[in-house]
C-alpha cells in the first residue's frame, strides 16, 4: 500500500516536470528522426549500416533509458535536500517501501519510453514482429542499471552534482561507449576494450538480439548488464539505508 | 502521565558530543520548547526522539515504546514538521495531505476526508489544488504542519516552524499551534523567544549538548533574577547579559 502511494507520488513528481517529459519521451524520437535522415543520405555504396534502423532502434532504446538515472537521482536528491525524505523517514515507511517506490515508476516509464521508441522505429522501417514485445521488456530491464545509478548518486550528492554526473557525464559515457553513435570496431583499441568492459554496449546488443529473436545471443550480453545492475543496486541500497539511519556516508 | 521519558540520552559523532546525557520528562498534552544557540543539540535531540538517528547512549520512551528497540511503534505515534518546509513540490496541497494520510495507514476515503479537514483547519481551502511549490512561504509552512498533523499524532515535533515567516504569517501559525495545546504533546524548537513566551508550558535550555535549565518562562526569569526570557536565556546559555 505504502509502496503504491509513494510510487504514485514519484510518478507525478517526474511527469509534471516538462523537462523530464522532453528528455524521457521526446529526445529519443528527435534522435531517431535525425539519425534516420542522416542514414538516408549515406550512399548505399558506402556500405555503412551504423545508422540502419535495426542498429539504431535498439541503440536509441537503450540510450533513452540513460535519462532514468537523471530522473531517479534528481528526485531522490531533491527529496533529501528539501527534507521531504526526513519527514518520510520519521513515518512507518520501510527501506523496501522507499527503494521500490522510487524504482517501480521508472521501470514503468522505461517500458513506455521503449515502446514509443521501438514502435516509432517501425514507422522508420524497423520490421514489426512479435519480438518487439520482449525487446521492450529487455530495454526496461536494462534501464534498471540507470535507475540504480540514479539512486546511488541521489543518496550521496546534491541536485547540482547529480545533474552533472547523471545528466551530463553518465548519458555521454553511455552514449559514446554504447556503439550507437561511434563505430567501436572502426576505432578499436582501448576505446573498444573499455566499451566491452562497461555495460552500455552490452545493453544495446542484448536489446538488438532480443529484437531479432536470437535469445541465445542475448543472454551473454544481458548477463554482463545484470552483474553491473546488481552491484550498482546493492551499493545504492547500502547508501540509502545509511542515510535512512542518519549515518554520515 | 508522561508522554516522553528521556534517560541519559547521548549522541556522539566521533569525538564530538552533540547531546550529552540528557534526562527529561514531558507530560501528555504539554507544549515543551527546546531553546539553545546553534549547535546546542536541539535538532539532534528531536532527531533521536523521532527515530531519525540512533542514540549512542541512553534511551527515550515515547508513550510506552522506546526509540532504541521499537522504532516502528514509536513512528506510528509521532509526526514531525522539519526545519525546511518538506513538501512534495509538484503535488497539490490536497495530494500532499492525502499522501501522508495514506502512508500512516488511512484508506483512500478516510485520507480524503482527513485532507479536506486539515485544509480547512489550516486555511488552505483556497489553494487546495495548487501545486505546493507555487505557495508562499507562509502557506508552505502551514501545509507542512498540516501534513504533520493529518496522521493524528500523539506527539508532534515542530523544528523551527516559523523560520523565515513574516510577523502576520507567524501569528497565524501561532494560533494554529495554540489550538493544539492540550490535545497533542508538542516539542518545539525555535530561535524566537517571543514564540516561546506565547506558546510554551515549559522551556528547556540546551547548551553544548547539555540541558542547563528547565521550567516555565516565569520560573526561568525568576531563577536568573531577570525580567525578560531573553536575558534569562543568555545567562543560562553561558553568555553575558
Amino acid at each position: 500500500m505504502r509502496i503504491v502511494l509513494f510510487a504514485k507520488r514519484n510518478t507525478k513528481e517526474i511527469l509534471r516536470d516538462p523537462t523530464n517529459l522532453f528528455f524521457g519521451l521526446g529526445f529519443p524520437l528527435i534522435l531517431l528522426v535525425l539519425l534516420s535522415v542522416i542514414n538516408a543520405s549515406i550512399p548505399a555504396e558506402a556500405n555503412n549500416t551504423m545508422f540502419a534502423i535495426e542498429n539504431l532502434a535498439p541503440g536509441l532504446a537503450m540510450f533513452g533509458t540513460a535519462f532514468m538515472a537523471l530522473f531517479s537521482g534528481m528526485l531522490l536528491s531533491k527529496d533529501r535536500t528539501s527534507s521531504f525524505l526526513m519527514r518520510l523517514f520519521a513515518s512507518p515507511m520501510t527501506s523496501l517501501d522507499f527503494i521500490l517506490g522510487y524504482t517501480l515508476p521508472l521501470f514503468v516509464m522505461a517500458l513506455a519510453q521503449a515502446a514509443i521508441t521501438l514502435f516509432a522505429s517501425c514507422i522508420a522501417g524497423l520490421e514489426l514482429t512479435v519480438n518487439l514485445l520482449p525487446a521492450i521488456l529487455m530495454t526496461a530491464l536494462t534501464s534498471l542499471l540507470f535507475v540504480g545509478f540514479g539512486l546511488l548518486f541521489g543518496s550521496l550528492m546534491n541536485e547540482k552534482a547529480v545533474g552533472g554526473i547523471c545528466g551530463a557525464l553518465l548519458t555521454n559515457v553511455a552514449g559514446w561507449l554504447s556503439g550507437v553513435f561511434i563505430p567501436l570496431d572502426l576505432i578499436g583499441g582501448a576505446f573498444k576494450k573499455t566499451a566491452d568492459i562497461l555495460p552500455f554496449y552490452h545493453g544495446v546488443q542484448a536489446i538488438k538480439a532480443t529484437l531479432s529473436g536470437d535469445f541465445a545471443q542475448m543472454m551473454p550480453h544481458f548477463s554482463i548488464v545484470l552483474v553491473y545492475m546488481l552491484v550498482v543496486f546493492v551499493l545504492a541500497v547500502i547508501a540509502f539505508q545509511r542515510k535512512m539511519n542518519g549515518d554520515k556516508v | 502521565m508522561n508522554a516522553i521519558t528521556i534517560t541519559n540520552l547521548s549522541k556522539k559523532y566521533g569525538g564530538f558530543t552533540a547531546v550529552d546525557d540528557l534526562n527529561l520528562t514531558i507530560e501528555q498534552g504539554e507544549l515543551f520548547s527546546l531553546l539553545g544557540v546553534n549547535g546546542a543539540g536541539k535538532t539532534t535531540t528531536i532527531k533521536m526522539l523521532s527515530c531519525l538517528i540512533q542514540p549512542t547512549g541512553g534511551d527515550a520512551v515515547l508513550l510506552g515504546d522506546n526509540v532504541t528497540e521499537h522504532q516502528q511503534a514509536v513512528k506510528a505515534k509521532i509526526n514531525i514538521s522539519p526545519q525546511e518546509t518538506a513538501v512534495a513540490a509538484n503535488l497539490s496541497v490536497i495530494e500532499n495531505l492525502e499522501l501522508i494520510a495514506g502512508i500512516y495507514g488511512q484508506d483512500s476515503k478516510t485520507a480524503k476526508i482527513s485532507a479536506d479537514k486539515m485544509a480547512t483547519q489550516f486555511g488552505l481551502d483556497d489553494v487546495r489544488n495548487k501545486k505546493s511549490k507555487q505557495l508562499s512561504g507562509g502557506m508552505q509552512r502551514r501545509l507542512s504542519i498540516a501534513m504533520a498533523l493529518i496522521s493524528n499524532p500523539k506527539i508532534l515535533f515542530l523544528d523551527e516552524p516559523t523560520l523565515g515567516l513574516d510577523v502576520l504569517a507567524r501569528r497565524e501559525l501561532w494560533a494554529s499551534i495554540k489550538s493544539l495545546k492540550g490535545k497533542v504533546t508538542i516539542i518545539l524548537t525555535t530561535h524566537y523567544l517571543e514564540e516561546v513566551e506565547a506558546l510554551s508550558d515549559r522551556v528547556g535550555i540546551m547548551s553544548k549538548g547539555k540541558l542547563t535549565a528547565i521550567g516555565s518562562v516565569e520560573e526561568l526569569t525568576g531563577q536568573t533574577g531577570t525580567s525578560r526570557l531573553e536575558d534569562a536565556f543568555v545567562m543560562l546559555s553561558g553568555g553575558a547579559v
